[in-house]
């Protein structure tokens, strides 16, 4: 398990150095763009769009780090062979794995971090002062990363056994199914086969409901988050990746490189 | 594919009474599926049995293709045994902590490019649970004694290929290891690379460090090796130290001559090769009395008279040749 930290550190290193934060200034500019066009065309909605806005950018460009990267974590390894001379060290496969998952989430939080403040300071511009309801989109933001790394250890279980392509349209036919995993639970078709159904519906319990992770209708209309959801949110995602990494773990240490 | 169990109780049973080898490799073999289903199995490694005594130097010969890879993956754990097992340093290679007192260079080695020389040594040797000044120290003595001191800062995607080949030694012998096994280590090196690698497995032999090696080139087995092993077709078809693998008895004589002017009719020319007033001509060592009486006679200078004995690379290529034989006479029957 010591080993964890050190591959993280050089994950997040990695990221730093292949510029993954310079998405950073395309979410700046966005925000600016915003706010500017927002102040010109008030008609005492520039919360709610600033706000939509803010936290729609921080999930899109979360989610494509997260498929793209979060996929590249096991590939670009084992494509290079940077992967030999490290588990030729005494580190065990899990180890390794786990490190990349910590060192990418800890990337993504750097990242969600970051854009977070530029959201507060795009939304000081253009009703200040901030006040005390804001603070819940530090919620909002919270929820995002818990979904970013669920993102990323279904990216992760993916590429331990199939191509980079394959990993990622399994990893974004999974989200977006996953948004609908309510839906799908709930859905009451009259002229469908009750086996399809039921079928369909214990599928739906098998999918990560990512709507467990959306409160952003809320946060924008300056309504609050239930802690329960908060709660609940956090110990479904933290379950959901464990059991997704220990999966991923299970193939990857069966795996014959290349 | 699951990894194959290690019988420990079967092994220590077999090798009662042996002293332990620093690498021991038991009926390992290594069988990859192919086709489009995957129904279809190749065999890349066949029933490998064999021993690498402490303090050795072995080298693994063998064409492309011919299962020297397979075996060093195997026995890095970066593969799996379809059957058989190993033990490195008494470990079995199923352990993970057996890597402790292991180095290994892979074939080609890449690295992380966006990572200095000084940082690359300094990631792996965190793993090897070195204090922060004994892996600053470390770190700082591998990169001198590669050469790449001054390159140090340097990000690896600006490096040579001799020069990562050179990260990838010090790497490997970082953390001290007892046995050091190294993929190709002359690959894509000049003539000048290739003899500072020969130089460091000189100096790992010295420090009483058991080496495997695989390699192609032949003269460097020669030179380096205590014993070799020679794999085709994913067979170990000999083993042994280079001059016994080789009918080390004397095939035949050369002289190398120089003869100026008329030669008259010397009988010995029409057998030789010329280069310039130098000749050269191969006979049966009976001969060899009568072919110098005949050349003082006819006022040559001897140059040198030498032995010719097999070398490695022809019995190499004998190996080779038989296996390519057996081959297509397989599969002619088979059609």
């Amino acid at each position: 398990m010591r080993n964890v930290p050190t591959v993280a550190a050089n994950t997040f290193r990695e990221a730093v150095r292949d510029r993954v934060l310079y998405n950073l200034v395309f979410f700046a500019l966005l925000m600016m763009g915003a706010a500017i066009l927002v102040g010109q065309i008030s008609i005492g909605i520039e919360q709610d769009v600033i706000v939509s806005l803010g936290l729609s950018a921080i999930s899109m460009i979360g989610i494509f780090i997260a498929v793209f990267l979060g996929v590249a974590l096991v590939s670009r390894e084992t494509d290079k062979r940077t992967l030999y001379a490290l588990l030729a060290k005494p580190v065990k496969r899990w180890e390794f794995l786990l490190g990349k998952f910590f060192g990418l989430v800890m990337t993504l939080t750097v990242n969600t971090a970051a854009m977070a403040a530029g959201l507060y300071v795009a939304l000081w511009s253009v009703k200040h002062p901030l006040v005390k309801s804001d603070a819940f989109l530090l919620v909002a933001v919270y929820l995002i990363l818990l979904k970013l790394a669920l993102i990323v250890a279904l990216a992760l279980l993916f590429s331990c056994f199939t191509t980079p392509f394959l990993a990622i349209l399994f990893t974004a036919g999974i989200y977006v199914t996953g948004l609908f995993a309510a839906d799908l639970r709930s859905i009451k078709a009259v002229d469908l086969d009750p086996r399809a159904l039921r079928l369909m519906q214990g599928i739906s319990y098998l999918l990560p409901n990512f709507q467990n992770f959306n409160v952003m209708s809320a946060v924008v209309h300056g309504r609050g988050v239930p802690a329960a959801i908060v709660w609940q949110a956090t110990l479904y995602a933290i379950l959901y990746i464990a059991i997704v990494l220990t999966g991923a773990a299970f193939v990857f240490s069966r795996r014959n490189l290349k | 594919m699951t990894p194959a169990p290690v019988d420990d109780a079967r092994w220590l049973f077999k090798n009662k009474g042996m002293p332990q080898a620093a690498i021991e490799i038991e009926n390992l073999s290594k069988e990859y599926p192919h086709g489009f289903l995957h129904l279809k199995k190749k065999k890349s490694l066949e029933d490998l049995t064999m021993r690498v005594e402490d303090g050795e130097v072995f080298g693994f010969l063998g064409p492309n293709g011919a299962g020297k890879s397979t075996t060093i993956k195997l026995l890095m754990r970066l593969i799996f045994p379809t059957a058989g097992s190993a033990r490195i340093l008494g470990k079995s290679i199923d352990d993970v902590a057996m890597h402790g007192s292991v180095g290994y260079l892979p074939e080609q080695p890449y690295f992380y490019d966006y990572l200095t020389a000084h940082e690359l040594l300094d990631y792996f040797a965190r793993f090897h649970r070195l204090t922060a000044s004994d892996r600053s120290a470390r770190v700082t003595a591998m990169l001198k004694k590669v050469g790449l001191e001054t390159t140090k800062k340097i990000q690896l995607r600006k490096y040579s290929k001799g020069m990562l080949q050179r990260v990838g030694l010090a790497q490997a012998i970082l953390h001290d290891p007892q046995v050091v096994v190294l993929d190709e280590p002359m690959s894509g090196l000049d003539p000048l690379g290739r003899r500072e690698v020969r130089d460091i497995i000189l100096e790992l032999k010295g420090e009483g460090r058991t080496v495997l090696f695989s390699t192609h080139v032949l003269s460097d087995a020669e030179m380096l090796c205590d014993r070799v092993g020679v794999l085709v077709g994913g067979k170990l078809r000999g083993i042994g130290a280079p001059g016994e693998l080789v009918d080390m008895k004397a095939q035949g004589m050369e002289i190398l001559f120089e003869l100026s002017g008329a030669a008259g009719n010397l009988a010995l020319l029409e057998k030789a090769t010329r280069t310039g007033e130098r000749y050269r001509v191969q006979l049966p060592e009976a001969e060899l009395y009568t072919a110098l009486d005949a050349l003082k006679a006819a006022g040559a200078r001897i140059l040198s008279v030498t032995q010719i004995k097999p070398t490695l690379e022809e019995y190499f290529m004998h190996l080779v040749e038989t296996d390519r034989a057996q081959a297509s006479a397989v599969e002619v029957s088979g059609k």
